[in-house]
């Protein structure tokens, strides 16, 4: 074991590193100040920016072939690119679905005029992407989506509605999961569309949430024509196409999602009392911390587990997949003890409270998301219990049935 | 990056799992928890010490192999997923620890040879919780020790006492002397060996600096803390998979219990336990490899993490076979008594949880 750079490695990192010196605070030296707010326009410029950067440098596409304006670069590299980059507070968001998860589905199953269209364009940031499966009655049983398709002549005419759409504002394309046949049984009724976002009939409209702001959006389609030349993969194969989509998803989402954990808890039990003496000096506010500190700490160790596998050249193992399942949940309770320790006070936001205490806030509200997005605690319990240990899946009693004459 | 056993280290577990799989069923577990004048299972400590098990860690100046603690740690394993009753822990974890860290070479040459072959024992001797510490005098050693997990099995001890004068240090008794009765005790493992220890006048000498020996264990135990979240690992992983073999084969209501999300939820549950303890105890040790400044804090986490990992298992694994579980014929007890013990024998989590915050509270006050 050890815990440095490979020779190869080392210098690689010292590569990025120089190359992010040189380039990255000039590219974003407008959001320096990370207390600017910054209009939807600039935001979006700024991140555009910075990607055609990235790109033309070789850095965005790393792994993908050069026709693609990549290096073939081993995924060990890829990781410690982003690992660098991670320490400049990189904007990008707006591109993650795009270059994690829509471009390498576009490639992997699209025809050779989608891939010449589409691949350079997104990994470069000059296309923004969403995902377009969730819709409001069907989230974990996403093979049950009821947005229709119907062919007409060398089109399809597409009407229904989704929803938990990130950055669907500001997307130019997205990958539309239909039910091109209803008679059909759920999972193999579907088909997957590239979806011009700009296109006629497509409404976007942003979902109010229970924290107030709207990071998510429902995406409304009224008769809206796709030509049959942007279907990705058959007719009928919808479903495997979003297996794969979802497969890219999980393993990108659960490490750092903002919340609060040890350390801050660690300062706010020691300048808070309980008791009359200080709360990080109480038995149940120090094994709580404790737990914590294990949980935290052993994601990161499976993070460098992963990237052990991917230094040797294996595939990181099933275990990484409980990463979202602990530090959602984690974060949750986080913010409920950091309430705690403040006693009454703890009923208080960031505006009587001070702006660090947003990061608590953030964790009450989003801890609750993040149970839910991309995989609930649930499925993924599902997904431990049959991909690693080998369980049974769970009897569908609607697997066979034509979808139209499922109870809706 | 380099966060994964080796292939070498790889093949050197799967050796001793076959090994152990041959000399320790868990029918020998059953025999050793069964019959009272059975301390240990000769067969599984001999497969032990015929791969080098024991000496993997003891330089080879010494009789051991020089291999390392990443062997000694996957071996720890190999031994806590057969359940093997064996002096392994006692032994290798504290006592050949313990002459390693303080033993002159004197005392090294003349012990751990023997210990690293297996050719005899060793354990640990520790009166702390006692109301009267056993006392120390001109060479003779005199008070009574219990519990100490090893020591029926056990030739020598490294025992902390009193001198005159109050300082409190490490010796070495031979116990094979008229000074030393021995007492088994019952515990909550019959599968592993515990005994009192009653020293009246009996010859020791002492190991390391007058007054250090509280530090010394204290160090010892955390080492020793890390090689045994290894073999809880390894107790809690067959613990889990066992529950999953019997969930995938006993039907109710028309199906595999398998497959009803109580029972798969549950599982994934003490599978997520495990990857945490497991990570926590590959990170013990690199710290154990390479003698880290955060031993203390990798050795706490490592501790509770498999701790509460194998409770976990063992519980479930009863929980999951229904009524089957409780018999004494069902071999589920078998991993809830190990579980049980190991999480007692160096201390429990309610210690080391508080340790662990200790360590937190102090790395974050810098």
């Amino acid at each position: 074991m050890d815990f440095n750079d490979t020779p190869e490695e080392a210098a690689f990192r010292a590569e990025a590193r120089a190359w992010l010196e040189a380039n990255a605070p000039s590219a974003w030296g407008e959001m320096a100040d990370r207390n600017v707010a910054l209009s939807d326009e600039q935001f979006v410029a700024i991140s555009k920016a910075w990607q055609a950067r990235k790109f033309d440098a070789g850095y965005s596409a790393l792994a993908w072939p050069p026709e693609f304006g990549g290096r073939n670069a081993s995924r060990i590299q890829e990781v410690i690119y982003r690992q660098e980059e991670a320490r400049y507070a990189p904007p990008g968001g707006i591109f993650s679905i795009g270059i994690d998860i829509e471009i390498p589905i576009v490639h992997a199953f699209g025809t050779a005029d989608q891939r010449e269209r589409y691949v350079k364009r997104g990994l470069r940031g000059e296309e923004i992407w969403c995902q377009l499966f969730s819709e409001p009655a069907a989230g974990s049983d996403v093979a049950g989506i009821r947005t229709s398709a119907v062919r007409d002549g060398d089109t399809w005419v597409v009407s229904g509605q989704k929803i938990w759409t990130s950055w669907a504002h500001f997307s130019d394309f997205g990958t539309l999961l239909v039910r091109t046949d209803p008679h059909a049984p759920k999972h193999k009724g579907l088909s997957m569309f590239v979806l011009d976002m700009k296109a006629p009939g497509v409404t976007v409209r942003p979902v109010k949430q229970m924290t107030g702001g709207s990071e998510f959006n429902e995406v409304f389609f009224d008769e809206v024509r796709i030509p049959e030349s942007q279907l990705l993969g058959a007719v009928g194969d919808g479903w495997k196409v979003a297996v794969a989509t979802l497969m890219h998803e999980r393993s990108s989402v659960g490490l750092g999602l903002g919340f609060v954990d040890y350390e801050e808890l660690i300062g706010i039990a020691g300048r808070t009392t309980l008791g009359g003496r200080p709360s990080l000096e109480d038995g149940r506010v120090r094994e709580r911390i404790a737990d914590m500190y294990l949980n935290t700490r052993a994601l990161t160790l499976l993070a460098f587990r992963a990237q052990t596998a991917l230094s040797r050249g294996e595939t990181p193992g099933p275990e990484q997949s409980i990463t979202k399942a602990v530090s959602a949940a984690q974060g949750q309770q986080a913010s409920y003890l950091a309430m705690d320790l403040m006693d009454r006070a703890g009923l208080l936001t960031a505006e009587s409270l001070g702006e660090a205490w947003g990061a608590v806030s953030h964790s009450w509200a989003w801890g609750a998301a993040m149970r839910i997005a991309g995989g609930s605690d649930e499925i993924l319990r599902n997904i431990l219990a049959e991909r690693v240990l080998g369980l049974p899946g769970d009897i569908r009693v609607d697997k066979t049935l034509p979808f139209d004459q499922l109870p809706a | 990056m380099d966060f994964d056993f080796s292939a070498d280290q790889k093949m050197f577990r799967d050796q001793v799992r076959r090994a152990m799989e041959g000399a320790c069923p868990l029918r020998e577990v059953r025999r050793v928890l069964e019959s009272a004048a059975v301390a240990v299972s000769d067969d599984a400590w001999t497969a032990l010490c015929e791969l080098g098990a024991p000496a993997a860690a003891i330089p080879a100046a010494y009789g051991g192999l020089g291999a390392g603690y990443y062997e000694l740690c996957v071996a720890a394993e190999e031994a806590g997923r057969a359940l093997a009753p064996t002096g392994f822990g006692p032994s290798i974890f504290l006592a050949a620890e313990a002459l390693l860290a303080a033993g002159d070479e004197p005392q090294k040459s003349e012990w751990l040879p023997r210990l690293a072959s297996g050719e005899i024992t060793g354990c640990l001797a520790d009166a702390s919780l006692a109301p009267r510490w056993p006392r120390y005098a001109r060479g003779q050693l005199s008070g009574a020790y219990a519990p100490v997990p090893g020591g029926r099995a056990a030739a020598v001890a490294v025992a902390l006492a009193e001198e005159d004068g109050g300082a409190r240090s490490l010796f070495l008794v031979d116990l094979r002397q008229a000074g030393v009765t021995r007492a088994d005790l019952v515990s909550v493992d019959p599968s592993r060996d515990v005994a009192k220890l009653e020293f009246s006048g009996a010859a020791a000498t002492r190991l390391g600096p007058s007054g250090d020996g509280a530090a010394i264990a204290q160090r010892i135990r955390e080492r020793a803390a890390i090689l045994t979240a290894f073999e809880q690992v390894g107790g809690a992983e067959r613990a889990l998979y066992m529950a999953r073999d019997y969930a995938l084969q006993r039907h109710a209501f028309g199906r595999p219990i398998g497959s009803y999300q109580a029972i798969k939820h549950k599982l994934a549950n003490v599978y997520i336990k495990l990857e945490i303890a497991r990570t926590h105890a590959y990170y013990g040790a690199w710290a154990l490899a390479t003698d880290a400044a955060d031993l203390p804090l990798a050795a706490a986490a490592a501790r509770v993490s498999a701790t509460e990992a194998f409770a976990f298992a063992a519980q479930e694994n009863i929980q999951t076979h229904g009524g089957i579980g409780f018999t004494w014929e069902a071999d589920c007890h078998l991993f809830y008594r190990r579980a049980r013990f190991l999480a007692l024998e160096l201390g429990s989590s309610l210690v080391w949880k508080e340790r662990l915050a200790a360590e937190l509270q102090q790395r974050n006050a810098h």
